[in-house]
C-alpha cells in the first residue's frame, strides 16, 4: 500500500509546554500547523510540574530580570551561555503575562497580582536575601499551562495527531529537514508528514536510568532522532539527580521530609550523612547527599535483599507531624514502596530528574549542527524544551527555570518559524531514499523468531546506566560503562517482539523507544567519561574541582563513531556586563 | 463499532492510555490494568475507561493522594486501584 502523505507549513513533534506554546504562535499567525504526540497532549510530562515557573515580576518582594539572570548563571556553574540566559530572564516576564492573558489560572495574591513562591537558588541583589520568583497555579502549574495552551490551540485550529509516534526525521541531500515519518499507534500505519519547518519538542529522557522521577514517555526520542539525522547533542553529561526517590521505582520523596527531621540510615542503622557532611548532615546539597547514598551502597552497606538502597527514617516523627507537614508522603510510600512511614523507614535511592543537555540551539530555537560558534544553523529545523539545549541551565538547572525554558523558547521558536516560512514558502522535493531508510526502522521490527525481549534488554541497559553513568562517576567504572552500553547497542539486533499485532502495539512502541534510549544513553556515558572535572551536576571524585581553565566549554557528541568535540561558553551577555566565574557556594 | 471488554485490542488501547504524564500514574494504572482489569464487572470496566479520560492531577488526587472522588460512582474503582500491589 502506498505511504500516506500530508503537508503542513510546520510540523511540531511533541505537545508539552514547549510544543504547544510554539504551535499557538504559529496557528495564531494562520500557518498550517501539525502537532504530533505519542500520548494525548495534556498527558505530556509537563503536567507533572507542580512547583511553578520563574519570572521576576516582583509581586511579593523586589526583583528584576538581572538578578534572575545572575542566579541562573551561578546555578549553571558558569556553563550556561550568558546571552541566552539574559534573553530568557528578560522574556520570562512577557511570557508569563501572555500565558495569563491566554487564560492560565495563576493563583492570586490578595492584591490580585499573580502569586509567587520562593524556591532554592533565588536571590535579590546578586546573591543577597532570598527572592520570591516562582509563579504558580496552586500545585498544578504544569497542568494549568498545558490545559490552557491545548484549548487555545484547538481554538486556533492547530491540527493534532494524537497517539502518533515520531519515528525519524526526513532530510534531503543538502541536509535540509523535510518533515518526519510518524506511526499511527492505533492502527500501526505509517504516515509521512512533509513540512517547511520542523520543531523538535519531545521532552526529556529520564527513562535511560533505572531510577527516575520521569514518566514512562520520557525516552529521549527527539534527541535520538537528531543523532540519527547526523546532529550532535550538547552537554549530555549534565543530569540532575534528586537524592531521595523511592528505591527501584523513582517517585520523588520531597526534600521537606529531611527538613522536618527525617534522616538517612544504612544497613546497620547508622546515620551515615554524619560521616560525609558533619555539619549539614541530611540537609547537605542534593549532589552531596546523592553521592553519599551511592557510596554507602557501593561499599556494601545498602539495605534490602540486593543491598541496593538506603532507608529514609521518619518513624521517629509523630503520626501527627507526618500527616500535617508531609501530606502525600505517607500515601506515596504506602502505595509505591509498600511501607507505612509512620511505622517503618522508606527505601530510597537517587532518582534521575532532569537533563540539562540536549539538541544544541541558538536563542531562537534554531538547531546548530557544528562546533563552530559562527551562527551557523540548520535551515528550517528547530528544537525547544527539555529535548533542546539553548544552554540556559549549563551544568545545573534551578527549580522553576525549566518550565520557563520550555515556554520562552517554544514561543520564540514559533516567532522565528513564522519569519522563516514567509521567506521559504515552498515545500522542497521529497527525498525517497531517506523515506525508505526511516521505513526500514519500522520494518526491522517485523522480523519474527526467538530472541531477547524488549524488557530484558531495557532492564539491563537502565541498570548499566545507573551503575556506570549515574551519580557516582570515576574513570574506570565509567569506561567500563561505555563498553557495556556499546555491547547493549549490539544486542539490539537480537531483540524480537513478542507481539506483532498492529493495533496499539505497545511492544513495538517500546522497542522503538529502547533504540532511542540506547543512543541517548551512550551520549551521556561518553560525554561524562571525557569531562575530567566536577561542575554542577557532573561530579567526579577523581577530579573533584571545577577547572575553568580547561573545561569552561560545551561538550558536543555525535553518534557516528561516538565522536566528541567542544565549543566555548558564550560569556558575553546581550546588554549587560558578564558575570565572571566565582566559586559556587550557597 | 462496538468494542468488547475482553477484546485484546481494547486492552492494548487501554494499556497505552495508562501512559500518563506522571510516573506515579504510569506505575499504578499499568499494574492495575494487568492484575485486575479483566476480572472487573462491566460497570467497573466502564468506570476505568472513563477514569482514563480524566486529567492526570485528578486521577493523582484520587488514586495516589487518597482524596474522595466527588462522583460516588468512582469510589469503588478508586479503592481497588489504591489497593493494587506495585511494590
Ligand atoms: C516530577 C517533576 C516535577 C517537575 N516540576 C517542575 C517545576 O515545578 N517547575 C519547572 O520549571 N520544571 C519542573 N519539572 C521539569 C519540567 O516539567 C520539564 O522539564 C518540562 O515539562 C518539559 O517540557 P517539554 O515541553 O520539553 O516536554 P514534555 O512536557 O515532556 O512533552 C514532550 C512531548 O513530546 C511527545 N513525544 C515524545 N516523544 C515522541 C515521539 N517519539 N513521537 C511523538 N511524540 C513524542 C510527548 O507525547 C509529549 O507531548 C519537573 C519535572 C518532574 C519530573
Amino acid at each position: 500500500m502506498a505511504l500516506e502523505k500530508q503537508r503542513f507549513d510546520t510540523l511540531i513533534l511533541g505537545a508539552g509546554g514547549a510544543g504547544l506554546n510554539a504551535a499557538l504562535q504559529l496557528a495564531n499567525a494562520d500557518l498550517k500547523v501539525a502537532v504530533v504526540s505519542k500520548v494525548f497532549p495534556t498527558r505530556s510530562h509537563t503536567v507533572a510540574a507542580q512547583g511553578g515557573v520563574n519570572a521576576a515580576l516582583a509581586n511579593v518582594l523586589p526583583d528584576n530580570w538581572h538578578w534572575h539572570m545572575f542566579d541562573t548563571v551561578k546555578g549553571s556553574d558558569y556553563l550556561g551561555d550568558q546571552d541566552a540566559i539574559e534573553y530568557m530572564c528578560r522574556e520570562a516576564i512577557p511570557t508569563v503575562y501572555e500565558l495569563e492573558h491566554n487564560g492560565v489560572p495563576f493563583s492570586r495574591l490578595s492584591n490580585g497580582k499573580i502569586y509567587q513562591r520562593a524556591f532554592g537558588g533565588q536571590s535579590q541583589n546578586f546573591g543577597g536575601e532570598q527572592a520570591v520568583r516562582t509563579c504558580a497555579a496552586a500545585d498544578r502549574t504544569g497542568h494549568a499551562i498545558l490545559h490552557t495552551l491545548y484549548q487555545q490551540n484547538i481554538r486556533a485550529k492547530t491540527h493534532f495527531y494524537d497517539e502518533y509516534f515520531a519515528v525519524d526525521l526526513i532530510k534531503d541531500d543538502e541536509g535540509v529537514v523535510l518533515g518526519a515519518l510518524v506511526l499511527n499507534i492505533a492502527t500501526g500505519e505509517p504516515l509521512l508528514i512533509e513540512s517547511k519547518t520542523t520543531l523538535l519538542a519531545t521532552g526529556g529522557c529520564g527513562q535511560v536510568f533505572r531510577t527516575t522521577s520521569n514518566a514512562h514517555i520520557n525516552t529521549g526520542d527527539g534527541m535520538a532522532m537528531a543523532l540519527r539525522a547526523g546532529l550532535p547533542l550538547m552537554d549530555m553529561e549534565f543530569f540532575q539527580f534528586h537524592p531521595t526517590g523511592i528505591a527501584g521505582k523513582g517517585m520523588l520523596i520531597t526534600e521537606g521530609v529531611r527538613g522536618e527531621g527525617g534522616y538517612l540510615i544504612n544497613q546497620d542503622g547508622d546515620r551515615f550523612m554524619e560521616k560525609y557532611a558533619p555539619n549539614a548532615k541530611d540537609l547537605a546539597s542534593r549532589d552531596v547527599v546523592s553521592r553519599s547514598i551511592v557510596t554507602e551502597v557501593r561499599d556494601g552497606h545498602g539495605c534490602g535483599p540486593e543491598a541496593d538502597h538506603v532507608m529514609l527514617k521518619v518513624n521517629h516523627l509523630s503520626e501527627d507531624v507526618i500527616a500535617k507537614r508531609l501530606p502525600g508522603i505517607r500515601e506515596s510510600a504506602r502505595i509505591f514502596a509498600g511501607v507505612d512511614p509512620v511505622k517503618e523507614p522508606i527505601p530510597v535511592f537517587p532518582t534521575a530528574h532532569y537533563v540539562m543537555g540536549g539538541i544544541p540551539t541558538d536563542r531562537f530555537g534554531r538547531v546548530m549542527p557544528t562546533s563552530e560558534d559562527n551562527g551557523a544553523h540548520l535551515p528550517g529545523l528547530y528544537a525547544a524544551g527539555e529535548c533542546a539545549c539553548a544552554s540556559v541551565h549549563g551544568a545545573n538547572r534551578l527549580g522553576g527555570n525549566s518550565l520557563l525554558d520550555i515556554l520562552v523558547f517554544g514561543r520564540l521558536a514559533g516567532h522565528n518559524i513564522i519569519d522563516y516560512v514567509k521567506d521559504n514558502g515552498a515545500h522542497r522535493p521529497l527525498n525517497e531514499a531517506a523515506v525508505e531508510q526511516a521505513m526500514g526502522r519500522l520494518q526491522r521490527w517485523r522480523t519474527k523468531g526467538e530472541g531477547l525481549t524488549v524488557s530484558q534488554l531495557r532492564n539491563e541497559f537502565r541498570k548499566t546506566m545507573e551503575d556506570h553513568a549515574g551519580v557516582f562517576r570515576v574513570e574506570e567504572m565509567m569506561a567500563e560503562g561505555v563498553e557495556k552500553v556499546r555491547q547493549i547497542r549490539e544486542k539490539l539486533g537480537d531483540v524480537r517482539l513478542t507481539d506483532h499485532s498492529s493495533t496499539f502495539n505497545t511492544n513495538r512502541t517500546e522497542a522503538l523507544e529502547l533504540e532511542n534510549m540506547i543512543d541517548v544513553g551512550l551520549s551521556i556515558a561518553v560525554s561524562a567519561l571525557h569531562r575530567k572535572e566536577s561542575r554542577g551536576a557532573h561530579s567526579r571524585p577523581d577530579y573533584p574541582k571545577r577547572n575553568d581553565a580547561e573545561w569552561m566549554k560545551h561538550t558536543l557528541y555525535w553518534n557516528e563513531g561516538d565522536k566528541l568535540d567542544y565549543k566555548g561558553v558564550r560569556v558575553q551577555p546581550l546588554t549587560v556586563e558578564r558575570f565572571p566565574p566565582q566559586e559556587r557556594v550557597y | 463499532m462496538i468494542i468488547q471488554d475482553s477484546d485484546p485490542s481494547n486492552i492494548a488501547r487501554l494499556r497505552w492510555q495508562c501512559r500518563r504524564g506522571m510516573l506515579e500514574l504510569d506505575v499504578l494504572l499499568e499494574a492495575f490494568l494487568k492484575q485486575h482489569y479483566v476480572a472487573l464487572s462491566p460497570r467497573l470496566k466502564r468506570h476505568f475507561v472513563q477514569l482514563l479520560e480524566l486529567p492526570d492531577p485528578i486521577i493523582h488526587a484520587w488514586c495516589v493522594q487518597g482524596q474522595q472522588p466527588e462522583d460516588e460512582a468512582f469510589a469503588e474503582l478508586i479503592a481497588s486501584i489504591r489497593a493494587t500491589r506495585v511494590a
